[in-house]
């Protein structure tokens, strides 16, 4: 009884631990629905823009560092790039990729 | 839902229990989606369904899987777009292009009910509305968009006055009165568009504006002009490139008069005053200066000027009222934050971020972060952009413009119209379906 109890105190204490460290579950979801406004919800595209649900991470992570380089040529995605972190273009990235394209 | 009565009986059946246990046998047989869970874990509710409300609402379902009950209280039967709305005084779109229904959001469990919010009752966690009985909410969602100030241009505050010169800054029936006025005007007239002091909704919205009457005077008036009286010293948004669009495409069209914010307008001489001077028109179009809409002003959320509502910007939480979350036009902006679609919409998703997490135990996101993209349309051709990226920074308890991200387009272009196209396009199924 005193065991389990531990131990469920222990998993409660996870997420706040994470939390504290900054790993942050939802980073990539929260990151794609700003994207959202021109590339769609989960990045479905309604229409006019790439798709980017569903793509190889690799890939979409790739797009975001070329951007941000000034190796892609772009008309906006080279500034919107420039405000991403490392990590959040890899989460974002891997959020994308696990989207299913409609 | 089938007819006013079901939806009255619906409404009594649910509203008369707590918030946390709503029948959810009504709620599957009301839904056309997938059935809802046994017990909701608590209710929002919406007030609102504009660009960030109707998006909160959304998202609330989907990241809650559908354990929130969502209520989005919206008077109006359709959501129209400000953004493009322009491009019907400009001649290239319809009203009903920028007009959509809300059904799609039904599709998420969202219950939309056709009503008007008249109090909000805080230490009870309840609205008032106008048609039906009190609901209850566990986390409120404050969109309410925003209210002109008549009151400080005297001979605009009565509503025939008000039918006469027109705002047309929300879009809807007035966008298409102010369309017919501009088809009615005499070849040679002139068109005045008056401009309120920054903040105010749509930075670029009135560069654009005028270039879009502009753009109609010259395929259609052409010794027609337009007087921009701008209450702001510069251009506030985009200026290196209206200026080039205004000496392009428009030279001769367009005067541009900075630092003259109306002071009053005579509706039966069709004259605006400024401060010193006096401006005669043939089409007038006064844009008040606004503020948050009074629901806000009677929940005691506005913090700002007497006009804004302050929130934290991690949260969307107002900083005056817990469990109350403030979007949109609304709030009072984070630095260098617009007032705009764009940034609206993810307003909604912070909330909904914060809300989901804290009705289910988990952390808030540490550092959300949030990006703004607005389009213009300088022609039925052309258009050019402005961007940013919108960081929480945790120490400093502030959402930041994030260095060396963001900027405007090199050019206007052709291009960037089919984009502009597209933004709206996504935005708008982002929003609502």
């Amino acid at each position: 009884m005193k065991a389990a109890l531990i131990v469920a105190v222990a998993a409660a204490s996870i997420p706040l631990a994470a939390s504290a460290q900054g790993t942050y579950p939802n980073t990539g979801r929260d990151l794609a629905a700003s994207c959202a406004i021109c590339h769609g919800t989960n990045g479905v595209n309604a229409g006019g823009m790439p798709n980017l649900a569903g793509q190889p991470q690799d890939y979409l992570a790739r797009q975001l560092r070329d951007f941000r380089d000034g190796k892609r040529p772009a008309t906006i995605m080279h500034q919107i790039s420039k405000g991403l972190t490392e990590e959040q273009i890899t989460a974002v990235s891997a959020y994308w990729s696990a989207q299913k394209a409609k | 839902m089938a007819s006013d009565f079901d939806r009255r009986a619906f409404l009594k059946a649910i509203g008369a229990g707590t918030a946390a246990t709503a029948a959810p046998a009504i709620l599957t047989a009301c839904a056309t989606a997938p059935a809802e869970p046994a017990k909701p874990i608590g209710r929002v509710i919406v007030i609102g369904g504009g660009y960030s409300g109707a998006t909160a609402a959304k998202y609330i379902r989907m990241w809650s899987e559908r354990r929130i009950e969502v209520f989005l209280v919206e008077r109006e039967a359709q959501f129209v777009s400000c953004p493009l709305s322009n491009l019907v005084l400009g001649g290239s779109r319809q009203i009903g292009d920028l007009t959509i229904g809300y059904e799609k959001l039904r599709e998420y469990g969202v219950q939309v009910i056709r009503d008007e919010v008249t109090e909000i009752l805080v230490e009870r966690k309840r609205v008032r509305l106008k048609k039906i009985e009190d609901l209850a909410y566990d986390r409120l969602v404050v969109s309410p968009g925003i209210d002109f100030q008549y009151d400080l241009i005297p001979g605009l505050n009565n509503p025939e006055a008000q039918k006469t010169v027109l705002h047309a800054w929300k879009a809807g029936p007035e966008t298409v009165a102010l369309r017919k006025q501009l088809e009615g005007m005499r070849d040679g007239g002139v068109y005045i568009l008056s401009m309120p002091k920054a903040p105010y909704r749509c930075p670029p919205g009135p560069y654009e504006r005028v270039c879009q009457v502009a753009h109609y005077f010259k395929t259609a008036k052409p010794r027609s002009k337009v007087i921009m009286l701008d209450g702001n010293e510069d251009i506030v948004s985009k200026k290196g490139l209206f200026l080039a669009a205004w000496n392009d495409l428009y030279k001769g069209i367009i005067e541009y008069r900075p630092n003259q914010e109306a002071k009053d307008v005579d509706v039966k001489g069709m004259t605006i005053k400024t401060e010193f001077d006096s401006f005669k028109g043939d089409v007038l179009n006064v844009v008040p200066p606004h503020g948050a809409s009074l629901i806000a002003r009677q929940a005691k959320l506005i913090t700002a000027n007497n006009r804004w509502c302050g929130v934290n910007w991690q949260t969307t939480e107002s900083i005056a009222v817990a469990g109350v979350y403030v979007l949109g036009d609304a709030t009072l902006s984070a630095a260098a934050m617009p007032k705009s679609a764009s940034m609206a919409n993810n307003h909604g998703k912070l909330a909904a971020s914060a809300i989901v997490a804290t009705m289910t135990g988990q952390p808030l996101n540490p550092a959300p972060t949030i990006n703004n993209t607005c389009y213009s349309y300088v022609s039925d051709r052309e258009a050019m952009h402005v961007d940013s990226v919108h960081r929480w920074n945790p120490e400093k308890q502030a959402l930041e413009p994030v260095a060396g991200s963001g900027g405007v387009s090199a050019q206007r272009s052709e291009l960037e119209k089919q984009y502009a196209d597209a933004w709206a396009r996504n935005i708008w199924a982002d929003t609502l379906s």
